[in-house]
């Protein structure tokens, strides 16, 4: 489920409160987005492969993260790498090669 | 209904409702035919839906009639014998088209194999998703996204002429008159958590048969997907390489990701259940880290190697989205049984390529990007020959929207009641009629109680009416489960092990208040046979 905003890196582009197929944002003060329906959520990572600046961070449960879950501190993510992840391999963002152009699996066992 | 005044009347030549990809083709496929096209989504036309966050295979077949045979004559036994040779051949012609033309005009990029050819037959969800709707932009189309439909419009005679939608972020609705209707609006998995696929509440279907058209197939609606516990990764290939085990870390005798996932229900019913893909070479590894990168994009947040560690699996319900019942079609065209109302992807039936079992994305994505051309192009020609529509256009929503009776249900409650009756493997994936009969009428009983007293105010109008089409589709799943008295296809009865070779027959099943099933009459006009 989503659990972050990472507002220090958020542009105020709006793209999540778009692309979030069941409209889990709206816009907070500042213009920064704010989760305002978590529970509607469901982890499809869509907002963070829109997100231009890595601002997003979806965690890979179904239902919300802990209090004191890892997944809900910003720092934590920022520092272990995890912000941005699913772009990098989409290869969505300037400068990379698109994930699709070598997107070929096995052949399946059968 | 109780929302605010209609906020605005659009008047179009073709409403498409849904905007992936079946959607997406029929806008494209309807605009270059001439129409003047309203696209509305309940999300977000190019991020929402099944397609939008998996990858997906596309049985993309070369031309070559050795391969086109060997690829029909592998569905036909795990299919039950219920598909068409006639419409399998069409899906691969067109099919093979549309993605030349993706690569051509949407420029997707598809990889290239060791010769330098280009490889069709796998797509990226988000990559293929956003240039689809670029693309139907380019076109001109009106796009409505976080805009659900609610109900269809006809006019006197009955024909399809537009549709009621709602603009959440108003809460008002939308009014869009039309000279004919696709629906593409996606199957149903009853919120599940099957990944990308909550907002597949199966509406196509439920406004279908308000308008009188029928349905097919309905007991193929009992796929359920290997997901990791407690998350939404509903992807499943890569199991053909998993081994199963007991908590003790014994492999499990039989379990595997195709026929041996009933073993797997089996054990889930009295153990937990643990995977590890460990029988993959190297090199195996590395291909599918880059075939599906965000099946590994959860392990690596849960801190999981799915190749090295073992790791604890339930089964998901995907209902119609991987099953294959849906909205009978009625011609080439993709029509349905109510002129002017034309039905692709998801929430039509795929019996007429792949029968009971698709077994993977494959088919339906295929289906998909050919039935969405088709229904677009149908769509266009039926509104141009209609020519004026008449004035006066009735708005035939019933459950969920105009209750009979005072307003005090929660559709929270009606969706809970839904998915303790669908969700369970152990009810639905190995059906029994002991179950599926007192299922079916405590469905019935929800049924009742949503037409007395379910509705909704501002956005959650929406909501309401997702609740009443999830009840629609789980009775019409339940009453051609029970109907179908074998086991074929993916529809498996306990009761009823083996395939009885009279029952060689797709169901149609119909109704609302009163459900019926029936078999599909020998020579019906399916498949453009009698067209």
């Amino acid at each position: 489920m989503i659990e972050v905003v990472a507002g220090e890196r958020c542009i105020g582009c709006d793209r999540c409160i778009e692309v979030c197929p069941t409209r889990v944002f709206d816009r907070g003060e500042g213009g920064i987005p704010v989760i305002a329906r978590q529970d509607s959520c469901q982890t499809c990572f869509q907002c963070e492969a829109y997100c231009p600046t890595d601002a997003l961070f979806v965690a890979p449960f179904a239902t919300p993260a802990a209090a004191d879950s890892d997944f809900r501190d910003a720092t934590h993510l920022q520092a272990n790498g995890l912000l941005g992840g699913y772009r990098r391999e989409l290869g969505w963002g300037s400068g990379r090669r698109l994930g699709a152009r070598t997107a070929v699996g096995p052949e399946y066992p059968d | 209904m109780t929302t605010g005044d209609t906020v605005a009347t659009l008047t179009t030549d073709v409403l498409v409702i849904g905007g992936g990809p079946a959607g997406t083709w029929a806008a494209i496929k309807a605009t270059q035919a001439g129409a003047d096209v309203v696209l509305v989504d309940k999300g977000h036309t190019g991020s929402s839906g099944a397609t939008a966050s998996v990858g997906t295979g596309v049985w993309y077949v070369d031309d070559v009639p050795e391969l086109r045979e060997a690829a029909m004559a592998s569905r036909e036994v795990l299919g039950g014998h219920l598909a068409e040779r006639d419409w399998m051949t069409r899906v691969l012609d067109e099919t093979h088209d549309r993605m030349d033309e993706l690569a051509a005009v949407q420029r997707y990029p598809f990889p290239i194999d060791a010769y330098g050819r280009p490889i069709r037959n796998d797509l990226q969800g988000p990559e293929y998703m956003r240039r689809q709707r670029t693309r139907v932009q380019r076109l001109g189309v009106r796009i409505l996204d976080h805009t659900p439909a609610l109900e269809l419009l006809v006019d006197d005679d009955g024909v399809a002429s537009g549709a009621v939608a709602l603009d959440r972020a108003s809460g008002h609705t939308v009014r869009i008159e039309a000279g004919a209707v696709v629906l593409a609006a996606g199957g149903c998995a009853f919120q599940s958590k099957s990944l990308g696929c909550d907002v597949n509440t199966g509406d196509g279907a439920l406004m279908a048969v308000e308008a009188g058209a029928v349905l097919s197939g309905m007991e193929f609606s009992n796929s359920f997907a290997i997901a990791p516990k407690g998350t939404s990764l509903t992807k499943t290939a890569y199991y053909s390489w998993a081994t199963f085990y007991r908590g003790d870390r014994t492999p499990i005798e039989g379990a595997g990701s195709a026929r041996g996932r009933t073993v797997i229900a089996k054990t889930l019913c009295d153990e937990p259940v643990f995977a590890r893909i460990d029988r993959v070479t190297e090199a195996e590894r590395v291909g599918m880290r880059k075939g599906q990168p965000n099946f590994f994009l959860v392990f690596d947040r849960l801190g999981i190697d799915p190749f090295t560690d073992f790791f604890e699996i339930t089964l998901v319900a995907e209902g119609t989205v991987r099953g294959t019942g849906g909205v009978r079609i009625a011609d080439y065209d993709c029509a349905t049984d109510v002129p002017g109302l034309y039905a692709a992807g998801d929430t039509a039936t795929r019996e007429l390529i792949c029968g009971g079992f698709t077994g993977g994305g494959s088919h339906n994505a295929a289906w998909a990007a050919s039935s969405g051309s088709w229904a677009g192009r149908g769509a266009a020609t039926f509104a141009r020959r209609r020519g004026d529509r008449p004035a006066t256009l009735r708005a035939l929503g019933g459950a969920g929207l105009r209750p009979d009776g005072r307003v005090g249900l929660d559709y929270r409650a009606v969706t809970a009641a839904v998915q303790r009756h669908v969700l369970p493997h152990e009810h639905n994936f190995l059906r029994h009629g002991d179950q599926l009969a007192p299922a079916l009428q405590s469905l019935h009983d929800a049924w009742s109680a949503v037409r007395a007293n379910l509705g909704a105010e501002g956005e959650d109008v929406f909501r309401a009416r997702e609740a009443a089409a999830m009840v629609a589709h789980s009775r019409w799943m339940y009453h051609a489960a029970l109907q179908r008295t074998e086991t074929r296809g993916m529809h498996k009865r306990i009761d009823h092990p083996t395939q009885d070779p009279d029952q060689r027959y797709r169901l149609l099943t119909g109704g609302l208040d009163d459900i019926w099933t029936r078999p599909e009459p020998a020579g019906a006009p399916v498949g453009g046979r009698a067209a």
